[in-house]
C-alpha cells in the first residue's frame, strides 16, 4: 500500500515536472519569437512594478488585520511593576517604529510602481543632497536618544540592588528541573557548596550553617503580593534561564555565578484567574537558555498569594532538616554535626513562623 | 566601449604569462585546484548553494516538529534513523541538533562563504581593474580549507552520537560536557575542527580581498571611485580579519577545557552524579568572546549583501545611488560600531547591568547608519527609471526586509524591553528578516545580476519573478507570524510547548501556518536551482553589458579568460554611478570613458579634469576629486 503511494507520488512528481519543463520551453520560445527578449524592459516590467503595490497592500493589511484580530493571544498579562513599565516602553517603541516601517514601506512600493521603466522618460541624476541626509541622520539619532534614556532608566531601577527587605529566594536550574529554597524563620538563606550535592541534599546545602537549618525547599514557587522577591540564582550543572513570563522576568542561571533578580508581583493567581475568566490559570517558570534534551519541559509552577495567605502557607511548611533526618543519621549528613543539628533542627521547628519583617 | 580606452598601453607583465598558461590547462588546473579568481568564486557559489539547501532542509524537519507535534513522521526514518523515536516522533535531542547545525552552516557556511566567498572573490578582481587575486595560490587554499570544513562538518550529520547540539552559539558548560548532551561529544569535536578550518578559511581569503583592494585597482580608480560593492567586500574583510581570530581564540580554549581539564569556562558544575574538579573558570567569558566574533558576524554577512544591493540598485534604477559618501560612511560606521555592541545578546547573561546600560546605548547608535542607508536606498528610487531584472526585484526585496527586521532590532537593543523578549520567537523573527533573509536576498540579487559575467548565458528571467514573489511572500509569511508567538513569550529552542499551560492553547495554527509556508518557500528554491543550471548550459547568449551598467566587468570579454582583459587593463576615468547624466545621449557612462569625450554631460569641474586628462594624454587623472 505505501510502495503504491510511493511510485504513484514520483510519477506525479516527474509528470508535473515534464509538464513545468515544456510550458517554460513553449514561454522561452514564444519570448524569442515576439522578441521580447531583447527588449530593455517587457511587458512583465509592468506586472512586476503593479505587483509591488499590490503586495504592500495585502502585506500591510495583513499586518494590521492580525495584529487587531488576535491581540488577545499574544497580549501576555503583565503581573509585576516593573513589567508595567517596560510593556509601556514596548509600545512607545512599537508606535515610533511601527511608524517608520508603514511610511517607508508605503514609499518603497509606490516608488517602485510610480518609477517603473519608460523609454520616454530618463532619471534623474540626483547623487546627493546634504542637508537632506544630515536631516535624516539627525532626526533618528534624536528620536533613538529619546528611546534610550527612557529605557536607561527604566533598567537602572529594575537592575539595582534589591531593597532591604525583599524576601530572598534561592532559584537553582538543573536538568530538567527548578528547585526552590526559602529561607526559613531567619530571613537568611544558608550556605552551599556545590561539592557538597548528594542524591538527598541536591542544593548541597552546608548544614554547618546555623541559617541552614530552617530553610525549606517546596515543589512551587510561593510568593506574596506586593512585596519585594529577590531571586537568588543559580544553576547546578549547565546554562539555564529563569524565565516569569507574567512578571517580564529573565536572568541566566549561570554555574559558578550567582545572579539575581527582585521583582514585585502585583497580581495574585486569583485575581489573575478572576480577570482572564480562566479559573485554571497558573503562573509559571520557563528556561530560556538551551540546556539539553529536557530543555523544553523546565516547568515550575509559581503561585502568587496575597501577604496573609503568604505567611500561613510559610509557616505550615516543614524544614528541610525535619524532613530529611535519616540523611544525617544514615546517609551522606553525616559529616554534618550532627547531634547538634538535630536538636537545633527541633527547637526551629518548633519556632518556626514566618520572617516579622513580613 | 571598451576599445576606447585600450589607447592608453599599459603593458601588464603578467599578460603574456597568462595567455600561454591557458594553453595547457588542464581539468584540474581549471576546475579544481584553480587559481583563477573567477572559478574560485564559483566554487565558492556551488558550495554554498549546496549548503544552503541542506541548511534549508534540516529548518523544514523542526518545523514540521513545531507545526505538526502530534504528526507520526515515521516515514522519515528511512533517512533519519533511529533520531525517529519508536513512536514516530523527532527524538529532542535531534531536533536541537537540527537548529544547532541550521544555525551553523546557514551564518556560517551559507552567508558568510556562500555570500562573501562567492562575489568577493569574482567581483573584487573585475570591478577594480585586475588580473586575480594579489594571491592566486592563497585565494586557492581559501577554497580548499573551506572545502575541508564542509567535509567535517557534514559528515558530523552522520555520525551516532549525533552533531553539536548546543545551539550555534555552542555556550558552554553544555557544550563543554559530553554528560550534558551526547551532541557534545564527538560531534562537538568535529564542529569545532570544522569552524577551525573555516576560519583559517576566511583569514587567507579576507588578507586576500584587502590586499588585492588596495594594491591592484587599475590607473584612475581612486578609492572614492570604487563600486560599493568593492567597499561593501573590503570593509567586510576588514571586520572578518579583527574577529574571526577571537572567534579562534574562544574555540581554542573551549577545546582545552573539553579535552585537557581547564577551566576557562567551567566552575562548580555537578553533573551526572558527580562534583566536577574544575573550578574558577566563567561562562560569560566564553559569551563575551563568542560575540566579539558573533556580532560582527552578522555584519559580515548583511554588508556584502549591502554593496551588492546598491549597486543593483543604482543600475536598475538608472540613477546614480543617492549619497555614495553617505553609503561609503555609513559602512564605516557600522563596521566600526560593529566592534564595540557586542554584549547586547548578554543583558540578561548576568554580566554587570552598568555594562548593559552602555551597550544598549551602543547598540541603539548602530540604528542611525542603518537607517541612512534605507533612506539613500529609497531616494535612489525615487523619480528613476526602474527596471525589474530579478536581481532588482531581491535588492528591493532586501531593502523591505531589512526595514521590517532592523527596527525590531530597536525593540531588542534596549535592554529594559529585551528582558522580556530575549530568547523568544521575537529574536528568531529578527534575526532571520534583518541578516538571514535580507543577506539572503543580497546573494540572490548577485546571483541574478552576475550570472551572464559568471556563465556568459543569461538566466531566464520570468522564472526569476515567480521565484522572486514566491520567496518574497514566503518568508514573510514564515518570518513575520513569529514576532507574535515570540510577544506571547514563546521561548526558543523548544521541541514543543505543551509543558507549559502559557504556551498552549494558543498559536498552534499559526505554527502549522509558519510551517507550510516554509515548506512552500524552500519548494520555490527550486524554480531557481532548475533555472540556474539549465541556465548556465542552455541560457541564451549573453550581450556584453546586459543591464547597460557602469562598472568595469562588463568591458570585458563575454566569457572572460584567466586574466580577465584579453589585452591592457582599462583605465578609469570616472565614478561608477554616471546613470541618466543630463546631456548624455545615453543612460549610462561606463567607467572607462574619459571626461575628454563626454563634454555634452560634464560639469565644470568635470571639464577641467578633461582637461587634465589631455595635458597627460588621457593618462594620468588627479585621485583627489570625485
Amino acid at each position: 500500500m505505501d510502495n503504491t503511494l510511493l511510485i504513484l507520488g514520483a510519477f506525479g512528481a516527474i509528470l508535473i515536472l515534464v509538464i513545468l519543463i515544456t510550458v517554460f520551453r513553449v514561454i522561452t520560445l514564444v519570448d524569442v519569437a515576439k522578441g521580447s527578449d531583447k527588449k530593455r524592459a517587457s511587458g512583465s516590467n509592468f506586472n512586476n512594478a503593479l505587483l509591488m503595490p499590490i503586495f504592500g497592500l495585502l502585506f500591510l493589511g495583513g499586518i494590521f488585520y492580525y495584529s487587531w484580530a488576535s491581540f488577545e493571544d499574544y497580549k501576555l498579562p503583565v503581573a509585576s511593576d516593573h513589567g508595567v513599565k517596560t510593556d509601556e516602553l514596548f509600545w512607545i517603541t512599537m508606535l515610533v517604529t511601527g511608524g517608520v516601517f508603514v511610511i517607508t514601506h508605503i514609499l518603497l512600493f509606490w516608488y517602485s510602481w510610480r518609477y517603473r521603466f519608460s523609454e520616454k522618460k530618463k532619471a534623474l541624476f540626483y547623487p546627493d543632497n546634504t542637508k537632506l541626509e544630515l536631516a535624516w541622520t539627525i532626526v533618528p539619532a534624536i528620536a533613538l536618544t529619546v528611546l534610550i534614556l527612557s529605557g536607561l532608566f527604566v533598567w537602572n531601577d529594575i537592575t539595582a540592588d534589591a531593597p532591604e527587605d525583599a524576601i530572598n529566594i534561592e532559584v537553582m536550574g538543573y536538568q530538567f528541573a527548578w528547585g526552590v529554597r526559602y529561607p526559613g524563620n531567619d530571613g537568611e538563606l544558608g550556605d552551599y557548596n556545590y561539592q557538597l550535592i548528594d542524591n538527598t541534599n541536591s542544593f548541597g546545602v552546608n548544614f554547618n550553617d546555623k541559617a541552614a537549618l530552617d530553610d525549606f525547599m517546596p515543589l512551587k514557587l510561593v510568593i506574596p503580593k506586593d512585596t519585594p522577591i529577590n531571586l537568588n540564582i543559580r544553576a547546578r550543572d549547565v546554562l539555564h534561564s529563569v524565565f516569569l513570563p507574567h512578571f517580564r522576568v529573565k536572568m541566566d542561571a549561570v554555574p559558578g555565578m550567582p545572579t539575581n533578580f527582585h521583582f514585585v508581583a502585583t497580581k495574585t493567581t486569583d485575581e489573575v484567574r478572576s480577570e482572564t475568566k480562566n479559573p485554571d490559570f497558573k503562573y509559571e517558570m520557563a528556561c530560556t537558555e538551551i540546556c539539553g534534551r529536557g530543555h523544553f519541559s523546565m516547568r515550575l509552577e509559581v503561585e502568587v498569594l496575597t501577604k496573609e495567605e503568604y505567611k500561613k502557607w510559610a509557616s505550615e511548611q516543614k524544614t528541610w532538616v525535619n524532613m530529611n533526618q535519616d540523611y544525617f543519621t544514615e546517609g551522606n549528613g553525616k559529616r554534618f554535626e550532627l547531634p547538634k543539628l538535630a536538636e537545633e533542627g527541633q527547637e526551629n521547628e518548633e519556632k518556626l513562623s514566618v520572617n516579622a519583617a513580613l | 566601449m571598451s576599445e576606447i580606452k585600450t589607447q592608453n598601453v599599459h603593458i601588464d607583465s603578467h599578460e603574456e604569462h597568462h595567455d600561454d598558461h591557458a594553453h595547457h590547462e588542464t581539468f584540474i588546473s581549471k576546475y579544481i585546484f584553480t587559481t583563477d579568481h573567477k572559478m574560485i568564486g564559483k566554487q565558492f557559489l556551488m558550495t554554498g548553494i549546496f549548503w544552503a539547501l541542506i541548511g534549508g532542509a534540516l529548518s523544514l524537519i523542526f518545523r514540521i516538529q513545531l507545526g505538526f507535534p502530534e504528526a507520526d513522521i515515521s516515514w522519515m526514518r528511512p533517512m533519519l534513523g533511529e533520531w525517529i523515536t519508536p513512536e514516530g516522533r523527532l527524538d529532542p535531542e535531534f531536533y536541537l541538533a537540527l537548529v544547532t547545525m541550521h544555525g551553523t552552516i546557514m551564518v556560517f557556511f551559507v552567508l558568510t562563504a556562500g555570500l562573501s566567498g562567492t562575489f568577493s572573490n569574482f567581483l573584487i578582481p573585475l570591478q577594480i581593474g585586475a588580473r586575480d587575486m594579489a594571491s592566486g595560490f592563497m585565494n586557492m587554499l581559501s577554497y580548499w580549507f573551506f572545502f575541508a570544513s564542509s567535509v567535517v562538518m557534514f559528515s558530523s550529520l552522520f555520525i551516532e552520537t549525533g552533531p553539536a547540539a548546543g545551539g550555534w552559539v555552542v555556550y558552554p558548560p553544555l557544550s563543554a560536557l559530553e554528560q550534558a548532551i551526547p551532541g557534545s561529544g564527538l560531534g562537538m569535536t568535529m564542529w569545532l575542527v570544522a569552524m577551525a578550518l573555516f576560519i583559517v578559511s576566511t583569514l587567507l581569503g579576507g588578507i586576500n580581498y584587502i590586499t588585492t583592494v588596495i594594491n591592484l585597482r587599475t590607473e584612475g580608480m581612486s578609492f572614492s571611485r570604487l563600486p560599493l560593492t568593492i567597499w561593501a567586500f573590503f570593509i567586510t574583510a576588514v571586520i572578518g580579519l579583527l574577529s574571526f581570530p577571537v572567534l579562534f581564540a574562544a574555540a581554542l580554549l573551549l577545546i582545552f577545557d573539553r579535552s585537557f581539564g581547564t577551566a576557562f569556562y567551567l566552575s562548580d558544575i555537578y553533573i551526572g552524579g558527580e562534583a566536577l574538579p574544575q573550578q574558577g573558570g566563567s561562562p560569560v567569558l566564553y559569551q563575551h568572546l563568542f560575540w566579539f566574533l558573533g556580532h560582527p558576524e552578522v555584519y559580515i554577512v548583511i554588508m556584502p549583501a549591502f554593496g551588492i544591493t546598491s549597486e543593483v540598485i543604482s543600475t536598475n534604477a538608472r540613477k546614480p545611488i543617492f549619497g555614495y559618501r553617505a553609503m561609503v560612511g555609513s559602512l564605516l560606521g557600522i563596521a566600526f560600531l560593529s566592534f564595540i555592541v557586542w554584549a547586547h545578546h548578554m543583558f540578561v547573561s548576568g554580566m554587570d547591568p552598568f555594562l548593559g546600560s552602555v551597550f544598549m546605548l551602543l547598540t541603539l547608535v548602530i540604528a542611525v547608519p542603518s537607517a541612512v542607508k534605507v533612506f539613500n536606498y529609497l531616494t535612489t528610487l525615487w523619480k528613476g527609471n526602474i527596471v525589474f531584472t530579478p536581481g532588482m526585484l531581491f535588492s528591493i526585496g532586501l531593502v523591505s526586509l531589512f526595514i521590517s527586521g532592523g527596527l525590531t532590532g530597536i525593540f531588542l537593543g534596549n535592554s529594559a524591553i529585551d528582558i522580556q523578549l530575549h530568547d523568544t520567537y521575537f529574536v528568531v523573527a529578527h534575526f532571520h528578516l534583518v541578516m538571514g533573509s535580507a543577506a539572503f536576498f543580497g546573494m540572490m540579487a548577485g546571483v541574478y545580476h552576475w550570472f551572464p559575467k559568471m556563465f556568459g548565458r543569461m538566466i531566464n528571467a520570468k522564472l526569476g519573478y515567480v521565484h522572486f514573489w514566491l520567496t518574497f511572500a514566503g518568508v514573510y509569511l514564515v518570518f513575520f507570524p513569529m514576532h507574535y508567538i515570540g510577544i506571547a513569550g514563546f521561548p526558543r529552542r523548544y521541541y514543543t510547548w505543551s509543558s507549559f499551560e502559557t504556551f498552549s492553547n494558543i498559536f498552534q495554527d499559526l505554527n502549522a501556518f509558519v510551517t507550510i509556508a516554509a515548506i512552500i518557500t524552500f519548494a520555490a528554491q527550486f524554480i531557481f536551482l532548475f533555472n540556474f543550471f539549465y541556465s548556465i548550459y542552455r541560457g541564451r547568449r549573453a550581450p556584453q553589458n546586459p543591464w547597460h551598467s557602469n562598472t568595469l566587468e562588463w568591458t570585458t570579454p563575454i566569457e572572460p579568460g584567466h586574466g580577465n582583459w584579453p589585452g591592457a587593463i582599462p583605465t578609469v576615468y570616472r565614478w561608477p554611478y554616471d546613470y541618466s547624466k543630463p546631456g548624455a545621449a545615453d543612460d549610462y557612462i561606463p567607467q572607462t570613458v574619459p571626461y575628454s569625450e563626454t563634454p555634452e554631460s560634464n560639469t565644470d569641474f568635470e571639464n577641467e579634469l578633461a582637461a587634465l586628462e589631455k595635458e597627460s594624454g588621457v593618462e594620468e587623472v588627479d585621485e583627489t576629486k570625485e
